[in-house]
């Protein structure tokens, strides 16, 4: 398949490979900032091919495992109201709560549904006039253009039941938070293509200043992915360290300008708390006042929610590339996909499912 | 042993008939005038046979004298209509893939229907001929049947559920439990196709080359494969779960160690870009028009050549084989050359947020 095969192709991987080989001369801490390279990464075994000079870590760029447990208990009861359906891309819906899930508010009676794009949820809201249509707006700078649009639509076409619960993140602030940690030993990123793709690379181009490390924007297929170190690696062991394209078939340095500008129409930027992480300053999107009917926490008030995390769980220092999941006592005993105590086990692209799901053979 | 006398359809164009109502009422379902009315109209015009045609409350079958093969299954799928299929065919196939996964001569069938009221007849019609078109095809009769109707809102649309009775040849021992080390795996086509059908058709998904369901009965398949050796040690049809789940239930019961290759297993391109599109694997993917054989080494290739011979076995590969080692647990080897645990799946699989 055009655009696939060709960055799947084991020949070229394997000759990538020996270039990062004859590259490398010391050890070196590169993190892949995506949820989506994460899961590349350990389902292809890339980590296991590249020289033991180089250590992959993996970073906090799973939206379903950054979002905090608030909003998913805010989500809950939203969703348990009779008049409201609730929407959702599939994969936040088995994220539990405090208490449970969506789908366990679905089986007792909450009108819960699945959906591809936030436009259908404006669909639902427009052939259900006398229902609460609310639609859950997760994830990174890659979806903000889709949820600003859904709003954005409905506004025009003066909808007043339709309504977004939004947990949005950002990636820049948390790459910098990262870095300014004392114990940080993040030394190159693959910075995430597909956020790249929306916001271009000018934003990187400071921080990889400041902090003196290689920014590479980098795809998902395990070509992508070796590329992307191999280019990391270079500049390491040159001295440089700059922002440096390599998902060259969709990210361009500007970004996309028209979705840039929906995303600044509706959201403005606020503090996010970070599940795992806790709150980064500036590193998040809020629904503007402009737009506050259709703000979901606006329009329900569900108030202040408190929560707690379980102990074991070490999903924060992991999200920081501190860890490895197996290095957390939990991890496939009292922790696993089917019973998740933390962010990083929660999601498909979290790296500790990714690591429970594509386990090695001892 | 004689096979059960088929009629197949007269024409290919199957009028609905004239009945007294347009849709399914709770009287069809009561066993009064509209019950005699569906039957006759709608059902028997489309199933008869021998048995079915003295509309006694059971059939009465001749006793082969050999083991038999007995098995049921209920079909709910929605969309009741999707590329390549319906829920009628799916049915029929579903049933008689069931009994030829142990070798087993699938002969005849019974089919409860339940109706939701206010089903249009014009939808059961379409569906029965559907379901006349695959049993004729796999060469099995509809000797018994039922039909309840209930409340609109107590279903959806229609469900049914098809068992079946098989006759076993006697020298055929097939089981999930007789995998032997150095076994080959056999798959005996593309992979995923049913389910991204599906899932695409229900969520209004549109993508410019169709996704098409693989439903088909795969009792003459078998037939081959069984003419050419009855030294099979495993069969299964990779339903629900798909080929990985297929794969580690063959792996636990017979307690050894499955080795794949993940650039042999055929996934169509447009079933493919379905499943990258929606983060989907297609290895955890329902088909209904596939199995997994696995044949001692020494037979592997004559029952490869036998595959090919048949249009459902055409692009059939040896996608790995059985180990000694890692036993109860399959791992496949990626294109890096690398293995790890391809696992059974947590739950549903769910499309993704990016």
């Amino acid at each position: 398949m055009k655009y696939l095969d060709e960055f799947r192709d084991p020949k070229l991987a394997k000759k990538i490979v020996a270039a990062i080989r004859n590259t490398v001369t010391r050890p070196w801490v590169i993190m892949e900032i995506c949820g989506g390279q994460t899961h590349s990464i350990i389902k292809n075994g890339i980590d296991q091919v590249l020289p033991k000079e180089i250590e992959l870590v993996h970073g906090p760029g799973c939206p379903v495992c950054v979002t905090p447990l608030e909003i998913i208990d805010k989500a809950i009861e939203i969703a348990s109201r009779p008049e409201v359906i609730f929407t959702s891309f599939g994969d936040m819906l088995r994220v539990p709560g405090s208490r449970k899930d969506l789908f366990m508010v679905k089986s007792e009676g909450g009108d819960v549904r699945t959906v591809y794009s936030p436009l259908e949820a404006v669909k639902i809201a427009r052939e259900n006039p006398d229902r609460e249509v609310v639609f859950f707006a997760v994830g990174f700078e890659t979806t903000a253009p889709g949820n600003a649009l859904a709003i954005h639509q409905a506004a025009q076409e003066g909808l007043t039941n339709f309504s977004e619960l939004v947990s949005h993140v950002l990636v820049p602030p948390a790459m910098e938070a990262l870095l300014s940690a004392p114990d940080n030993r993040v030394q190159g990123y693959l910075a995430a293509g597909h956020v790249c793709t929306v916001m271009g690379w000018e934003e990187y181009e400071p921080i990889a200043k400041k902090y003196k490390v290689p920014i590479v924007p980098t795809g998902f297929e395990p070509v992508d992915i070796l590329e992307g170190i191999l280019l990391v690696v270079k500049q390491l062991e040159e001295g440089r360290y700059e922002v440096e394209n390599q998902y060259l078939r969709s990210v361009k340095r500007e970004g996309n300008r028209p979705a840039q500008k929906l995303i600044k129409e509706i959201f403005e930027v606020t503090n996010r708390k970070w599940r795992g992480i806790g709150e980064i300053p500036s590193s998040g999107l809020k629904i503007r006042d402009k737009y506050a009917d259709y703000d979901a926490e606006h329009k329900f008030d569900v108030g202040d929610i408190q929560t707690n995390e379980a102990e074991i769980c070490i999903s924060g220092i992991i999200l920081q590339g501190l860890k490895k999941p197996k290095e957390c006592p939990a991890f496939g005993k009292e922790c696993s996909p089917s019973h998740p105590l933390g962010a990083t086990m929660v999601s498909s692209e979290g790296a500790c499912a990714a690591y429970f799901k594509y386990q090695r053979l001892q | 042993m004689t096979r059960p006398e088929i009629n197949f359809p007269e024409s290919l164009s199957c009028p609905v008939p004239i009945m007294h109502h347009e849709t399914i009422q709770l009287a069809h379902g009561a066993g009064g005038k509209l019950s005699a009315e569906l039957i006759e109209k709608i059902f028997l015009p489309r199933f008869a046979n021998e048995q079915l045609n003295k509309l006694e409350d059971q059939a009465i079958l001749d006793n082969p004298g050999k083991r038999l093969a007995f098995t049921t299954d209920t079909f709910v799928v929605d969309p009741i209509f999707f590329p390549g299929g319906d829920i009628g065919e799916l049915a029929i196939n579903g049933t008689v893939n069931d009994l030829a996964m142990s070798g087993a001569e699938p002969l005849y069938l019974s089919v409860g229907f339940i109706l939701e009221e206010g089903l249009p007849i014009a939808t059961l019609h379409r569906i029965a001929v559907s379901m006349e078109r695959a049993a004729g095809k796999a060469g099995v009769a509809i000797v018994t049947g039922d039909t309840k109707v209930v409340n609109k809102g107590s279903c959806d649309k229609l469900f049914i559920n098809t068992s079946g009775i098989g006759v076993l040849p006697d020298d055929v021992h097939i089981s999930a439990g007789n995998l032997q080390v150095g076994d080959r795996i056999i798959l005996s086509g593309t992979i995923a196709d049913h389910g991204m059908a599906v899932l695409t058709s229900r969520e209004g998904l549109s993508f410019r080359s169709r996704v098409s369901s693989d439903t088909a009965a795969l009792n003459q398949l078998v037939r081959k494969m069984l003419d050419t050796t009855t030294d099979i040690h495993a069969l299964r049809d990779p339903t629900r779960g798909g080929v990985a789940t297929t794969l580690n239930e063959f792996a636990r019961q017979s307690k050894v160690g499955i080795r794949i290759y993940g650039d042999r297993i055929p996934v169509r391109p447009e079933v493919q870009g379905a499943c990258e599109v929606l983060g989907i694997d297609p290895l955890y993917v329902a088909n209904e028009g596939k199995l997994i054989a696995v044949v001692p080494e020494t037979h592997a290739a004559d029952v490869l050549t036998a595959m090919h011979t048949d249009p459902l076995g055409e692009k059939a590969v040896i996608i790995g084989e059985v180990v000694g080692d890692h036993p109860g647990t399959v791992a496949i080897k990626t294109g890096l050359g690398v293995s790890r645990v391809l696992d059974m799946p947590v739950g549903e699989q769910l499309p993704r947020i990016c």
